[in-house]
């Protein structure tokens, strides 16, 4: 038998369905995957007894011909969703031997359509971070390596570990979310496809809140098809989140392959920054010519307060990252460092509990909607984001279907490398994506091609609200011309 | 706009996070750091701009008005680094 973690999502499917193998073969095949390659410190939890009895109910659904849609599918779930029972602390201190008594919505939505849990996935601490670095459980391997070095690399941020995993051959596809970037950004250093779905697309309930106008739960998977697949049955309405859209769920695995005739891309110049590494622009030369190739017509277009994404996205999440945060006080759940008083213990637990880049955020965000620096810093960035949100709308107004971007501005870089950078270069390598999470957008990177070195590089396509069928179509005409890419196995 | 050191303790308290000197010295130079990054939205023009309230337009869904969940608090007090008999316990507040 070949070995079944080399089969996508979309393969195994059919392989359980066609009774080629058994799910908790596969499962096995998985879980001893993960134990080779303990070295990527892809997960904090691994659960394979779970994992074999989820596995071994799936066999007799399959058996009983009541099989779901993933039924069997082994995946890994990112440590930012509440799993009932397991290890959930986005990658916190703070959150010490927290087990929820309750199941995140998307999470709970996949086990009904029959998937099987693997264990939990590292990330950024709270989701704070583009390189898995800020994680209590340390940094995360990338896969991939430079030609010719075995110089170790992150695998981008915060769904690390969910990208790595995947990359790896560790899951046949991953949750993750994404605040600013972070689906995109670590699928782009991994040479996986991921999506962050329209604002509303998924319900939030039951994940561990960042900056919650910003936050979505999106897929990290092999190829753009089996994002697609894991794409259904993660979303839904759900009336524990009023900010989840009551409108159907579509068969975005219909929209994959189809044709992309005459559908207008729209190539924003504002995109194309000073000092950009030749190589991102030859990347994204290519991906214009593939769409042109395939039929779709490329215009020109201008979104022209593109460069102030960045920073007004570093004051709304920080100002919602400090609110969301004040929960963790020592008191409900998590860790607790005693004090003198009730005020020493809420602050020798928080000083104990969150890490650097955490309490900068906080500081910043407490900062920002002090009293009197509200209208100076919030209530502009938010009036800035109305203007970000209308340079979109113009642009689809005028006709547009998608846009065409970069998905970062470099390939995966080192681990440490920019340990003693400022905390701002760091944040530019969210530079493409936050715009599309200020906007509510959808918006999926897809591999594209090498670097010189050997690394990953991915594209961006941006949609309009709730058409994430026609960025699964553009997408999966990129994959059919370039390929899908994977990792020489060193672990 | 950038703050001082004394700032940054006030601003430290008010988010209920003890630092240290060293810590306030270097968290003082990364917040001006990222304020600097920030000030360059003083150059957009937001008159008359409405403020973004919610990025999707939609129309918030009102549930009906019944009790759907309680009665759990073992459930809710389950995951407390100290309780007793469902409550939770924290330094004395009241003398």
């Amino acid at each position: 038998m070949t070995d079944l973690t080399s089969l996508t999502l979309a393969e195994a499917r059919d392989a359980l369905k066609a009774k080629s193998f058994t799910a908790v073969e596969l499962t096995d095949a998985y879980l001893a995957a993960m134990e080779k390659a303990r070295v990527l410190n892809a997960y904090v939890a691994e659960t394979p007894e779970k994992a074999r009895e989820m596995a071994k109910t799936s066999d007799e659904r399959i058996a009983a011909g009541k099989a779901g849609a993933l039924e069997g599918l082994p995946l890994g779930i990112k440590d930012l969703y509440a799993t009932k029972g397991v290890h959930t602390q986005a990658c916190s201190h703070i959150l010490d031997g927290f087990e929820p008594t309750y199941e995140s919505t998307v999470s709970a939505n996949l086990w009904a359509d029959g998937a099987v849990m693997l264990g939990k996935l590292n990330m950024d601490e709270f989701a704070m971070g583009s390189s898995n670095e800020t994680s209590h459980y340390g940094s995360v391997v990338n896969p991939w390596r430079r030609n010719g070095s075995d110089a170790n690399l992150v695998p981008g941020g915060s769904s690390g570990g969910s990208a790595a995993a995947v990359a790896a051959r560790l899951c046949l596809g991953a949750t993750a979310t994404d605040t600013g970037g972070s689906i995109r950004q670590p699928a782009a250093f991994t040479g996986t496809a991921g999506i962050k779905p329209t604002y509303g697309r998924c319900s939030r309930w039951g994940l561990v809140a960042f900056a919650s106008s910003l936050d979505q739960a999106g897929p990290i998977a092999r190829d753009v098809r089996d994002a697609a697949i894991l794409l259904k049955s993660m979303a839904s309405v759900d009336p524990k989140d009023t900010t989840s859209v009551d409108i159907p769920v579509p068969d975005y695995e219909a929209a994959v392959g189809k044709s992309v005739k005459g559908l207008r891309i729209g190539i924003p110049k504002e995109y194309r920054l000073d000092g950009m590494p030749a190589e991102i622009d030859a990347l994204w030369q290519k991906g214009i010519d593939i769409l042109r190739e395939a039929g779709a017509e490329i215009v020109d277009i201008s979104l022209p307060h593109t460069k102030y994404a960045l920073p007004a996205y570093y004051i709304v999440a920080p100002a919602e990252a400090s609110s969301n945060l004040a929960r963790y006080d020592g008191v409900r759940y998590g860790l607790r460092v005693p004090g003198s008083d009730i005020v020493d213990m809420y602050e020798n637990t928080r000083a104990a509990g969150f890490g650097a880049e955490v309490k900068r955020r906080i500081l910043i965000g407490t900062y920002v909607l002090s009293a009197g620096y509200y209208d100076a810093y919030y209530l502009r960035a938010q009036k800035v984001r109305t203007l970000i949100k209308r340079d979109f709308e113009t642009v689809y107004a005028a006709g547009v279907d998608a846009i065409l971007t970069p998905a970062t501005p470099s390939a995966a870089f080192g681990i440490g490398e920019k340990a003693d950078a400022d905390p701002v270069e760091m944040y530019l390598n969210d530079v493409f994506t936050v715009t599309v999470n200020m906007a509510g957008l959808p918006g999926l990177a897809v591999p594209a091609g090498l670097s010189a070195e050997g690394l990953p590089l991915g594209l961006q396509l941006i949609g309009r609200p709730f058409d994430e069928e026609t960025l699964f179509t553009l997408g999966s005409a990129i994959e059919k011309a370039v390929g899908t890419f994977a990792p020489k196995r060193w672990w | 706009m950038s703050v001082d050191t004394a700032t940054v303790r006030r601003v430290a308290r008010l988010a209920r996070i003890k630092v240290t000197d060293d810590e306030a010295e270097r968290m003082t130079n990364e917040l001006n750091s990222i304020l600097g990054f920030v000030e360059q939205l003083d150059e957009v023009d937001v008159a008359g701009v409405e403020p973004m309230t919610s990025v999707v337009s939609v129309k918030m869904r009102r549930r009906q008005d019944v009790v759907t969940d309680g009665e759990d608090a073992e459930g809710v007090t389950a995951n407390a680094p100290v309780s007793e008999d469902n409550f939770f316990l924290v330094p004395k507040v009241v003398e």
